[in-house]
């Protein structure tokens, strides 16, 4: 298969890459039959070292720390990977649209953005979510509205590029309708640069999420959540307890993973060779 | 010259319309609370009676646009309302905070920005060795860590394994601007880490694309020194995107402050607006939303007007 081909003449570093991503999938995938208990179960006193029955110690409730990470893993990354998928479905549906219609919709579509994009992101999540409250769903969209203005960017000019080739105008000749030009000529050829940006993207919208959930402002307790994890627990830190680390660098951990295979596929993508 | 004046006009404009535009967006977005401000900040269970008098106090009787040029005038005027969490005027709320905002912002531009550009040289200069390849690991890293990962590192490391700086940043106005510094330290410390991979990264690109040109090339035929190339050569002509990118990254810098001071507990706008946000004082947070986003839209005005004056290119747009 040419993924496996390709996989053998991966660098060392886009392997370390894969294996932190694989880690934390196979956590998310299989939750409760890694986690040795429930995801709010109390099982012993508040910031217990870790020992053979708490394997990371407990957090700031007496809960096991290394059940909630598991837990956090599927939380976090799912809700991170929703939004992402939302933002590349309105960003490229409308980056295309932009590109394949021009004229005042693309005009008006743009300026919106530019606008959008010239507010900065943190602030603007806040304060909308002052407004709105704080649920996951409005979390979800919030964040893929905002985030897509950036894939709408990008789609648009790589859609721009593809617009004006010939098969594209062959196509329409055809008599093909706008959708299907965009789904069947567009979409196959625009697909390397947007997966890379995917991946970053998505590096992006986690660590986003992480960071408001940070505040307060993300996730609600009692779901565990990496960036909630270490709001929680931030209090341990002066007493020389290291707890709030272990979620903070599951964050870091997963963002490198991501990262690393992004900067091998960047390396493909834009062909270069050693 | 006419044609550069415009130019840098135009685009002035253009960022006193987008700031004018935030603000409306602002104003509105508070406008689409589900139900009516009043009713959400006074809970189900109060009297019509109550409701009415706070409708009336928050004059929300009045039609929207009133209200918003009334909101937008009072704003620049300096008034920016009353805080509905403490009753004290939001003004004084934010003034000191903020100046303690730009003060940290300050401070790790001024560190990090001579940093980022003379490692970005070197690492440009050294390219593909191991001091190029250690440090573009150490950056990548870095910027895929969230910020408080790294803030509790050094709080780890620096306040709670060998104690010498405070872990918590409280400033007041009775301190020395040495007692300050030392209090600000470990935050100052923490973005200056995340915004030196940042810059550096970039302005390490911005050099290597100078150094494929042919003058480089020509410079490199002529038998003058690597240093001298950079120094002389590149250095000029990278100026432009290099100014580009320290003037966005303090503009993210203004903005990245803000989960920073929630780590150190640092009196600043950001903690503010956090503190705001979750108790719902809306005065506030519309009046510290519009602060940040009219610093980050003149950074990235800044961004591009000095991107214009240093590259005679982009005076002349195809």
């Amino acid at each position: 298969m040419a993924f496996f081909k390709l996989l053998r003449q991966s660098p060392l570093s886009a392997r370390i890459g894969l294996a932190m991503v694989l880690i934390n999938i196979f956590a998310a995938i299989f939750t409760p039959w890694i986690a040795p208990y429930t995801e709010t179960e109390v099982v012993g006193d508040v910031w217990l070292p870790s020992s053979s029955d708490n394997l990371l110690g407990t957090d700031h409730l007496g809960r096991d720390m290394f059940t909630r990470l598991v837990y956090g893993a599927r939380n976090t990354i799912a809700i991170a990977f929703a939004t992402t998928i939302l933002s590349f479905l309105v960003g490229t549906i409308a980056g295309f649209f932009a590109a394949t219609l021009g004229g005042w919709v693309d005009q008006l579509l743009s300026r919106v953005i530019d606008i959008l994009m010239a507010f900065p992101t943190l602030i603007f999540a806040l304060m909308v979510l002052s407004v709105i409250g704080t649920s996951i769903t409005g979390l979800i969209v919030v964040i893929a509205l905002l985030d897509s203005t950036r894939v709408y960017r990008l789609s648009r000019a790589v859609a721009m590029d593809i617009e004006v080739m010939e098969f594209v105008e062959a196509a329409r000749l055809r008599g093909e309708g706008i959708w299907w030009v965009m789904r069947r000529e567009i979409l196959p050829n625009a697909m390397p640069p947007l997966v890379a940006e995917f991946g970053l993207r998505f590096c992006f919208v986690f660590l986003f999420i992480a960071a408001l959930s940070f505040l307060g402002l993300g996730i609600q307790p009692p779901l565990a959540d990496w960036g909630g994890m270490v709001r929680e627990n931030a209090g341990a830190i002066t007493f020389g307890i290291l707890t709030p680390l272990w979620p903070a660098g599951a964050i870091a951990f997963l963002t490198v993973g991501v990262n690393l295979i992004v900067d091998w596929f960047l390396h493909i993508a834009s062909g270069l060779k050693d | 010259m006419s044609g550069l004046f415009g130019l840098v006009a135009r685009r002035i404009a253009m960022g006193f319309l987008t700031i004018i535009v935030i603000s409306i967006l602002i104003f509105v977005g508070v406008e689409a609370l589900p139900g009516d401000l009043a009713t959400a900040i006074l809970g189900q269970e109060a009297t019509p009676e109550t409701v009415a008098a706070f409708r009336k106090e928050l004059k929300l009787d009045l039609p929207p646009h009133v209200r918003y040029f009334a909101w937008l005038g009072d704003f620049l005027k300096g008034d920016l309302g009353t805080s509905l969490a403490n009753k004290r005027p939001v003004a004084e709320l934010i003034e000191w905070r903020f100046a303690n905002t730009l003060f940290l912002a300050a401070s790790a531009a001024l560190v990090a920005v001579p940093i980022a550009i003379i490692l970005g040289i070197l690492a440009a200069l050294y390219r593909n060795t191991l001091f190029d390849k250690t440090i573009s690991m150490v950056t990548l890293s870095t910027i895929s860590f969230p910020e408080f990962f790294v803030a509790y590192i050094l709080i780890a490391l620096l306040s709670v394994q060998i104690i010498i700086f405070p872990s918590i940043s409280n400033i007041n106005e009775q301190m020395s601007l040495g007692q300050k510094i030392y209090s600000i330290i470990l935050p100052c410390l923490t973005l200056t880490l995340v915004v030196v991979a940042h810059m550096m990264r970039q302005t390490r690109a911005a050099i290597i694309n100078i150094l494929a040109s042919p003058f480089i090339e020509m410079a490199k035929l002529k038998g003058i020194r690597r240093l001298r190339i950079i120094v002389l050569h590149a250095l000029p002509n990278a100026l432009s995107p290099v100014i580009n990118v320290v003037a966005l990254n303090l503009a993210y810098l203004v903005v990245g402050v803000v989960i920073v001071e929630v780590v150190f507990v640092y009196p600043g706008l950001g903690q503010l607006l956090v503190d705001s946000v979750s108790k719902r004082d809306i005065p506030v947070v519309q009046a510290s939303g519009l602060i940040f986003a009219a610093v980050y839209v003149s950074l990235n005005l800044l961004a591009d007007v000095l991107s214009i004056l240093t590259n005679p290119r982009m005076r002349n747009p195809k």
